[in-house]
């Protein structure tokens, strides 16, 4: 187990980059279809945790051992409503202003949640331990050499199950070709009897949706929450967004995972550079690929 | 140039404001408001960090003060007036802690500060009072360069290079380990401070640091670092952080295989440290100010009554606070006088007996005291010995 390039720091990277990807889907997907860089998305995980944790203490305190599933799913729940509240409330009066008034909104509300769980007693802004043991006690497993923990294994199979189910729903369903029309040619979509609007709704629930499991994930597996530990996985998940090639949900994915292993190894290599090194990654590949690596090349508009 | 005469004139024009003040009240003036006028508490201005990051320091260090000026007023205030304190949070951010500085210095005009917890808000904090003149104590922070502000600036806790420096011996003569991995933030003065001297100090034992490892602020996820720490096959890993990183760090190294002894500094001391870490924390040790376990009678007497006013023990933070609000207000009785100067004369020839040891300054403002090792099992902290400097 010597040496930078070990099995374990490739398992570290794959966990890292499957939280990731969870994320940044959502800004993906949204930015796709209506371009707004939605900067409160990282909020929505923060949602997603809290929401798992409450539904956690709730059944402890019931003295029932808390379901796993059921705890992902009120956890996507609460990602979705409040993704598509913000959509609902926030963004859509704005939709056909400037694009600058709905970024910096898209700010705005990122702000607003987090300031306002922070303000909210029950929630308050100081960290709080994530009950893991009570959702899913750790168990360890050795393989050749590195060490896998359940937790990891949990994290990658959801992400993994849910960006399949994802895939799913944009390439073979009705609303997915209506997501797919829609991000292409909105004026055309709208001509072909699609309504935009229930696509953006639908949109933001499915990110949400995502944003919330990953909160759950990242409870999971780094049992510490609080109002603010989405602003640096969101940011992060945006780089990893852009770097796929925004608008492009396979280039979501793999962009995550080079996030993962340019940031775990940017790491191993200097602890101190660390990230550094990951964004030098990022600058380069945007030096030669300005579109994100499988983004679609768009000539400039004459 | 146009901000000076700005000034300049906001100054004028406060003067001239101040000047009609006195004389209204010179007109009206009598005996009775002057009298009053002396009765007036005496203000000191406290900083701690009460939510954030670091909150359950700051509630423990605020819960100090207000003790420590309770007993105060209850024995008939300092210089025969009452004593009170007006508090704000800093949230243990560097900016928040200058704008309180700022605010208790120029808007409530306190004689005095207590504060701030962590060494980055004082330091952001000492240059301010430094400058009004205003004496100021911090209760913990450790890091050196809080009292080098000036000679307004005194603390209440021992430095960095001691407690680095006391962990290294603790950890080769004590827990007989040779080889060291050190894992610390390296956004954080105290952080980076303590993981320097206490490598300096092991180093110079003849131990090895055999990774030296930092991370950025706000990271959750510590796998790189430690998988490469545990590569080198270290005795201990030295975390000298704060508890919420402290917790989940020691559970990813347990994860990853790690079953030595994992040894901290005082940012150790928190009841969320055993709520984030769970077992993942025991066998480890980290080094404080203080243990309730102390026999002393000023300790114990601290203790018990800490107790029955907060219904929990006190930890380190709440002792610290406890003695900083002291030292500051036994300096102001000693000085018999609000004036910065003065306090600040009485703060340097102060001998105190404190929960946290004796208290003397040195010429660098910090006092010299001992050092207790704390060990945590089963989640309670356990006292293992006491270091001399």
């Amino acid at each position: 187990m010597n040496g930078i390039f070990n099995l374990q720091q490739i398992i570290n990277s794959i966990q890292l980059g499957s939280i990731y990807a969870l994320i940044s889907i959502g800004y993906t997907l949204v930015y796709g279809i209506i371009k707004l860089i939605n900067f409160a998305h990282g909020d929505f995980y923060m949602i997603g945790a809290y929401a798992a944790y409450f539904a956690v203490m709730f059944s402890v305190a019931r003295k029932e051992h808390p379901n796993v599933i059921i705890v992902l799913i009120i956890s996507m729940t609460a990602g979705a409503i409040v993704a598509f509240l913000s959509n609902r409330i926030a963004y859509r009066p704005l939709r056909y202003k400037p694009r600058l008034s709905a970024l910096i909104t898209a700010i705005g509300v990122s702000m607003f949640l987090e300031y306002t769980s922070s303000a909210i007693p029950v929630i308050g802004p100081s960290y709080r331990a994530f009950p893991q043991s009570q959702l899913i006690p750790e168990k360890t497993y050795h393989v050749l050499g590195a060490v896998l923990t359940n937790y990891q294994i949990v994290n990658v199979i959801i992400a993994v199950v849910l960006m399949i189910v994802l895939t799913y729903i944009v390439q073979y369903t009705k609303i997915g070709m209506a997501m797919r029309a829609s991000a292409q040619d909105k004026d055309a979509a709208r001509l072909m009897g699609i309504d935009i609007e229930k696509v953006i709704d639908f949109t933001f629930i499915i990110g949400g949706a995502l944003a919330g499991a990953a909160g759950l994930l990242t409870g999971i597996t780094y049992p510490r929450i609080n109002p603010y530990m989405g602003i640096i996985p969101g940011l992060k998940a945006f780089i990893a967004a852009v770097l796929g090639g925004i608008g492009s949900v396979p280039g979501a994915m793999l962009g995550s995972y080079i996030m993962g292993f340019a940031e775990v190894f940017g790491m191993a290599i200097n602890s101190i550079l660390g990230e550094g090194i990951a964004y030098a990654i990022l600058i380069l590949v945007l030096i030669f690929l300005p579109q994100g690596i499988l983004g679609k090349k768009t000539g400039e508009k004459v | 140039m146009r901000r000076k005469r700005l000034a300049v004139m906001l100054v004028a024009l406060l003067l001239v404001a101040a000047l009609f003040s006195t004389v209204l009240t010179g007109c009206g003036g009598n005996s009775k408001q002057a009298s009053e006028k002396k009765a007036e508490p005496i203000k000191i201005g406290a900083v701690a960090p009460v939510t954030g990051p670091a909150a359950t320091y700051g509630k423990s260090t605020k819960q100090g003060y207000e003790m420590a000026l309770e007993e105060w007023n209850a024995k008939g205030g300092v210089l025969g007036r009452k004593v009170e304190m007006i508090f704000e949070d800093d949230k243990a951010d560097p900016t928040e802690a200058a704008n309180a500085f700022s605010k208790l210095i120029n808007d409530n005009h306190v004689v005095a500060i207590v504060g701030s917890v962590t060494s980055s808000c004082s330091l952001a904090g000492a240059p301010i009072a430094q400058r009004a003149g205003v004496p100021m104590i911090t209760p913990t922070s450790t890091n050196p360069k809080v009292t080098e502000q000036g000679d307004y600036i005194f603390r209440a806790c021992f430095i960095d290079p001691f407690q680095g420096t006391v962990a290294a011996k603790f950890v080769y003569d004590n827990l007989k380990a040779r080889k060291a991995g050190v894992i610390y933030d390296v956004g954080q003065d105290y952080n980076t401070g303590l993981a320097e001297f206490f490598k300096k100090g092991f180093e110079k034992l003849g131990g090895q640091v055999v990774a030296y490892e930092g991370y950025p602020d706000g990271t959750t996820d510590f796998n790189a670092q430690l998988t490469k720490i545990l590569d080198a096959k270290p005795d201990v890993i030295y975390c000298p952080n704060y508890y919420n990183d402290d917790g989940l760090i020691a559970k990813q190294a347990r994860s990853l295989g790690f079953t030595g002894p994992i040894v901290g500094g005082d940012g150790w001391d928190s009841p969320d440290l055993v709520k984030i870490g769970g077992d993942a924390v025991n066998n480890c040790y980290f080094t404080n100010h203080f243990s309730k376990d102390d026999k002393r009678p000023e300790v114990q007497n601290f203790v018990s009554k800490y107790t029955s006013k907060y219904g929990e023990a006190p930890d380190a933070l709440a002792a610290l606070g406890y003695d900083a609000m002291n030292i500051m207000l036994t300096a102001i009785q000693n000085a018999g006088s609000t004036d910065g100067a003065k306090i600040k004369d009485a703060l340097k020839n102060i001998d105190y007996q404190g929960v946290t040891g004796h208290i003397k300054f040195d010429a660098n403002r910090n006092p010299i005291k001992s050092a207790v090792i704390l060990k945590i099992e089963n989640g309670k902290q356990v006292y293992v010995t006491t270091i001399n400097p």
